[in-house]
């Protein structure tokens, strides 16, 4: 263990950026969904790295916990985007505006 | 050992598994040739060579000399990447599976797997997940409706399969107390093979293994009557070839798996009693290993050329409302065997 | 320059480099790939890391779950042959200014906290025992919730899919 644990945290940290990036410019929503899981996998990262250089496994656990979150997002999500794309012929978010009066 | 050590012998390992597997996959083709012929009454390939034996090599060096045509229509980058795909999930999974006990060689011990890892049973869930990558970009590259269709049906097929799968490994990990093969191995000495303790988890994961490879009767993705070719109707030459190699590759590893899993791997019941010597016992029991892949291999064709293709909502019922149930039902067996009976 | 060093910066760069191309490649597909070579770096990093169950899950669940279900959607959700398949961009000045507001907070806290320089490693060759006795013991409330939060999702993606 010689890299220091910032390294991973920076690491971790341009994930996240680049997620939210994603997340505000992209037009698609499949690929905001994509976004969204580099951003829970960046938060993953960290937790694993403080879990190791903390000599502690509970981090790890959590990193379960989320993943188990995002498995159910995926679902849930997808299955949204189907039907919405099955109303308004479109997956582009910019266009979904039905809840805008 | 030091670790240049280690790498030679991992060098040498993987190499020796490369060829075994190439070779394998060469004569299965020809033996499937030869079998089917057999079932339906003719002779089969016996012009190249004594018995038709050069075969294989005829075709591989047939394709390799084909024109390699790519669609103006489809994404070439992917379009070459998806064998490619293909055939490292079907060999890089070979690396944990144990084809005999530890050995020791020259003063060292050796472990006759390539890799002998603590995760090697998630490790081939892992990698054979990978598989639908290529089928899907296969069929989404080629931009061919028949590719496209193939590629859905079995994106949709193996998620379906792979949860009914993963469920009876479960059974099997709970039993053996580890993720390692070896150890998983071991724990079936004796006649406490997992076929007879846990028959219903056998069944459902060799249903699983044939709807995975996209063998018949579950060989949707590519049926030749609906869809021309699936997923690799626009391949052709070596890239058609590595799909073909890559599906006998992973009916080998299936089988391989199989046997690690539920039928005692390299182990022969009771060979301790007969006091043979170190060197004779790990050859018998190598060849068992061999013997017990050569049976399945055998089933995987007789079933091939026996049974006619299910339908698409067939295929998805049987998956979803009678697997995945059995394999449940297989994990509250196998917890009852733990807790009950000790086991 | 160890090997150690050397395979971290081999996955950091696989890692940042493809998720790069999954935020600004135009399409989809190649969205969805490039996601894919960013899991597999994060999986190996967290084998560096010794959570080696973690990375066979992330595997498993990300690679061969979400991910095929996006790819999945991705040919769903578009004309199937001729794919009209790519997308724009919106919103760009907002971003940038919500993107540099937050990479400015995370600056200033990396310089700004003392961080532990050398890491204990974790005991045991194997993480999956100890995982297993946290998730059973400690955890045992937040493991069956997420259970139940599974069911929901199942039943409530079928729901709405669902014609």
């Amino acid at each position: 263990m010689t890299i220091p644990i910032e390294y991973y945290l920076i690491l971790s940290g341009f994930m996240f950026l680049t997620g939210v990036v994603g997340v505000l410019t992209r037009r698609n929503a499949i690929v905001v969904f994509m976004s969204i899981e580099l951003m829970l996998n960046s938060a993953d990262l960290t937790f694993v790295a403080f879990s190791s250089y903390l000599g502690n496994s509970i981090g790890q656990v959590f990193v379960f916990f989320v993943m188990t979150v995002a498995a159910a997002e995926a679902a849930v999500g997808l299955a949204i985007i189907i039907a919405v794309f099955r109303n308004k012929k479109t997956v582009n978010i910019d266009e979904i505006n039905i809840l805008k009066w | 050992m030091g670790i240049l050590e280690l790498a030679i012998i991992t060098i040498v390992k993987i190499l020796i598994v490369l060829t075994l597997v190439l070779l394998t996959v060469a004569y299965l083709v020809y033996f499937e040739r030869k079998i089917s012929a057999w079932i339906q009454n003719r002779i089969g390939p016996n012009r190249v060579g004594y018995l038709g034996l050069l075969q294989p090599f005829a075709d591989v060096l047939k394709l390799l000399l084909k024109e390699d045509i790519v669609p103006t229509v489809s994404n070439h980058p992917l379009h070459a990447l998806a064998p490619m795909i293909a055939l490292f999930v079907a060999f890089s999974t070979y690396a944990v599976i144990p084809m005999g006990p530890t050995i020791t060689l020259f003063g060292w011990q050796i472990p006759l797997a390539v890799a002998d890892i603590n995760m090697g049973i998630l490790y081939v869930l892992a990698i054979t997940s990978l598989g639908v990558y290529a089928i899907t970009f296969a069929g989404w590259s080629s931009g061919s409706k028949y590719s496209l269709l193939g590629g859905i049906r079995s994106s949709a097929q193996m998620i379906s399969y792979e949860i009914s799968m993963g469920f009876s490994v479960g059974g099997v990990v709970l039993l053996a107390s580890s993720l390692r093969p070896i150890a998983i191995v071991e724990a079936q000495s004796g006649l406490m093979w997992n076929a007879f303790i846990q028959p219903i988890g056998f069944i459902t994961f060799l249903v699983a293994a044939f709807a995975e490879t996209n063998r018949l009767p579950f060989d949707l993705p590519e049926a030749e009557p609906e869809l021309v070719g699936g997923y690799h109707t626009e391949y052709s030459s070596m890239k058609f070839a590595a799909f073909f190699l890559a599906e006998y590759a992973n009916m080998i590893i299936s089988s391989a798996l199989i046997v690690t899993l539920y039928l005692g791997g390299w182990q022969i019941p009771f060979i301790e009693r007969l006091n043979l010597p170190v060197g004779l016992t790990v050859a018998l029991q190598v060849g068992a290993f061999c013997f017990k892949l050569a049976v399945l291999l055998f089933f995987f064709i007789w079933v091939r050329w026996s049974i006619p293709r299910f339908r698409y909502d067939q295929l998805m019922s049987l998956g979803w409302k009678v697997m995945f149930p059995l394999s449940l039902l297989n994990i509250i067996w196998v917890a009852i065997l733990i807790m009950v009976f000790k086991i | 320059m160890n090997l150690y060093n050397i395979i971290f910066y081999l996955f950091a760069a696989i890692t940042l480099v493809s998720a790069f191309f999954v935020v600004t490649t135009r399409n989809v597909i190649y969205s969805a790939f490039n996601l894919l070579l960013t899991f597999f770096g994060v999986a190996g990093i967290y084998v560096l890391l010794g959570a080696d169950f973690l990375a066979v899950v992330q595997i498993i669940v990300y690679v061969g779950g979400i991910l095929i279900l996006l790819l999945f959607g991705v040919m769903l959700t578009n004309k199937i042959v001729n794919v009209q398949i790519r997308t724009g961009a919106t919103q760009i000045l907002p971003a940038t200014i919500a993107v540099g507001a937050f990479s400015g907070i995370l600056i200033s806290l990396l310089v700004n906290t003392e961080w532990k320089k050398v890491g204990t490693a974790l005991p045991g060759a194997s993480t999956t025992a100890n995982l297993g006795m946290l998730m059973m013991n400690e955890y045992i409330l937040i493991f069956e919730l997420l259970g139940i939060l599974l069911l929901v999702a199942l039943i409530g993606a079928a729901t709405i899919a669902r014609k």
